[in-house]
């Protein structure tokens, strides 16, 4: 009884500030419980929709957790190859230069197996939305070391620990995409306080909209967790970023257009 | 309209019937005993005229998947490479098999394995019609014998590739691609602004969403997928097979070739003739499919098969089951580069076959 009047109490309209994202589809994610993934599809959809872009995005889904993220999305989308993704959506673009075209990658298809792909995209200044979601680690897997696992981290395949003289250095590759000339925007966001989701809801939206501009690779990485992959509850996962991934992969823009 | 005459190389030829046929984009990286195609386009800079796109990529990698984008926008795209640089768009290849995409392929083979060389060879036809890539797929495949054949087959590769939504590619060698012969170019036909149905364009309030991809995590969608490319594959092979025979009416012994091996052979049928033995010669246009019905038939009306390929023999293992052991059947072919001569070819009939 309590539990039917919490609900009644929950839909009056004063209470209905939240609402289903309109292009995001009733398929059931198949992310992990308070895994960010969920949230930044939701930002995405939400910033396609709010700018009319529906019929105008083609987006392309990598290798990865997100491997099915056109199930999710009501736009077209294409699956790419590990790694490949900027490649695909290069050549999307300049078939289709009149479309919104976006990557959607985590770190060992963007920063391992397509590290080509994204720096020569990039900087060739291909006029797409690169999103990037670091979370340290290979989630799809089952929680290997990625390019972006920190010092010391511990990992299916750094279960010591990641050696850095061994096993070489986490990679801040959007510090390197940032010095490139083709990209217009860059930016490193998380999505796990609701002010945060609001700071890269807007930098997601800046980003949509500087694609108009044709002036080049816009490029959101976005820190996240990964509960199942670091072995932590939801709670302590966002604890250990913000004490762990944010000192070393630090928020905030790191090249904007006209200062 | 008239045709247009040309001397040409065939690397050249098959740059410019793409710009001819209204191909939307080519996505290369340059490669010996191929790189006059990429180069030609940017000379003639077709972006400025068809609006064609032309782009050099960072790798083989990378322009295969830039193919795998366009085609599946339902653009008519290509790539063009050699051996080495074939083998590292495998992956992209099995892909665009897998989500079913229509492309244009064309390799200009040299001798290998391993960066081998860069003269001619044959030695790649397990790759390009047992696979390549991994996963059951085929791709069509085309095997020029002339500059005439390599312009021609641009536009014939792309109405089968749309026609089954299946990557085709041209199966070509460093000899037809380096030589220069006359070739009739077809007139400039216009880029199609009719995107398939399936293509993501934008998905506009009037249709769902359109989805690119090659996987299905459920056994028995995936399965069912399997049984529909074999489905398809099947169709291909009834009625897409090409060959050409050259003197097999009254023929005692039969030569198989195709591409340049194919050119070497049609003079091997006339020497040997010369010397009172019936030769004839098929020519297989389609490696796949392949003409293993008409092979059986000849079979039953000769006395031995010579499978002529610079290779250390491939397509014989087709030959071979074409054959069905109604007669023997040889391999004969140089390798390293190295363009077999008629007199080897007849040479080897006699002490294989004939003689054997």
């Amino acid at each position: 009884m309590a539990e039917a009047t919490g609900i009644k109490e929950i839909i009056k309209p004063e209470n209905l500030v939240y609402k289903k994202t309109k292009l995001m589809t009733d398929n059931t994610l198949s992310y992990c419980p308070g895994c960010g993934h969920g949230t930044a599809h939701r930002i995405l959809a939400e910033v396609i929709d709010e700018e009319g872009l529906q019929s105008q995005t083609i987006g392309v889904s990598p290798v990865g957790c997100s491997v099915l993220m056109y199930n999710y999305l009501d736009v077209d989308m294409q699956e790419a190859a590990h790694g490949r993704a900027p490649a695909v959506a290069t050549a999307i673009k300049r078939l289709l230069p009149d479309k919104f075209v976006f990557t959607y990658q985590g770190d060992g298809d963007l920063a391992a197996i397509g590290t080509s792909e994204t720096i020569h995209a990039c900087n060739r200044g291909e006029n797409i939305l690169i999103i990037f979601i670091n979370n340290g680690i290979y989630g799809m897997t089952g929680g290997q070391m990625a390019p972006t696992t920190l010092e010391g981290m511990k990992t299916s395949t750094s279960p010591y620990g990641r050696d850095v003289k061994t096993m070489g250095n986490p990679l801040k590759m959007t510090d390197i995409v940032a010095t490139l000339p083709g990209t217009y925007y860059v930016t490193r966001q998380s999505v796990h306080t609701p002010a945060n989701v609001r700071k890269t809801k807007k930098a997601i939206r800046k980003a949509v909209q500087y694609q108009k501009l044709d002036k080049g690779t816009c490029f959101v990485e976005i820190v996240s967790n990964c509960p199942s992959g670091w072995k932590m509850t939801p709670v302590q996962s966002n604890k250990w970023m913000e004490e762990n991934m944010f000192p070393f992969y630090p928020l905030g823009d790191m090249k904007t257009p006209e200062e | 309209m008239e045709k247009e005459l040309r001397l040409m190389k065939g690397n050249e030829a098959v740059a410019e019937a793409a710009i001819r046929a209204g191909v939307d984009g080519y996505f290369g990286y340059p490669i010996t005993p191929q790189t006059e195609i990429i180069e030609y386009l940017m000379e003639a800079n077709p972006s400025q005229t068809t609006g064609m796109v032309v782009l050099q990529a960072e790798s083989e990698i990378a322009a295969i998947n830039m193919v795998y984008g366009g085609a599946a926008c339902g653009k008519k795209v290509m790539t063009s490479s050699s051996s080495p640089g074939i083998s590292l768009k495998q992956e992209g290849i099995t892909y665009i098999a897998g989500a079913e995409l229509p492309c244009l392929i064309v390799n200009v083979v040299r001798g290998g394995p391993g960066l081998g060389t860069i003269q001619p060879a044959q030695s790649d036809y397990f790759q390009s019609v047992k696979g390549g890539g991994h996963g059951d797929y085929h791709l069509i495949v085309l095997a020029p014998a002339s500059v005439q054949e390599m312009a021609d087959f641009v536009d014939l590769g792309f109405e089968l590739a749309f026609k089954y939504r299946n990557p085709v590619l041209m199966l070509s060698d460093g000899a037809i691609g380096q030589m220069m012969e006359k070739v009739y170019l077809s007139p400039q036909k216009e880029r199609s602004k009719v995107f398939p149905d399936w293509a993501t364009t934008g998905k506009p309030a009037t249709r769902e969403r359109n989805i690119i991809t090659s996987l299905d995590l459920d056994p028995n969608g995936q399965e069912l997928f399997n049984r529909k490319l074999v489905a398809k594959y099947d169709k291909i092979r009834e009625k897409e097979v090409r060959y050409e025979e050259f003197q097999c009416e009254d023929a005692e012994y039969l030569l198989v070739a195709y591409g340049t091996s194919a050119r070497v052979c049609q003079k091997s049928v006339q020497l040997a003739r010369e010397q009172g033995i019936r030769v004839g010669l098929l020519r297989p246009i389609t490696l796949f499919p392949f003409p293993t019905k008409r092979i059986n038939e000849l079979a039953d009306r000769v006395k031995g098969i010579l499978s002529v390929e610079m290779s250390a023999g491939q397509m014989v293992e087709d030959v071979l089951l074409a054959a069905n052991g109604k007669v023997p059947v040889w391999h004969f072919g140089r390798m390293g580069g190295i363009v077999t001569t008629p007199e080897e070819v007849i040479e080897n009939l006699k002490s294989k076959i004939i003689g054997g």
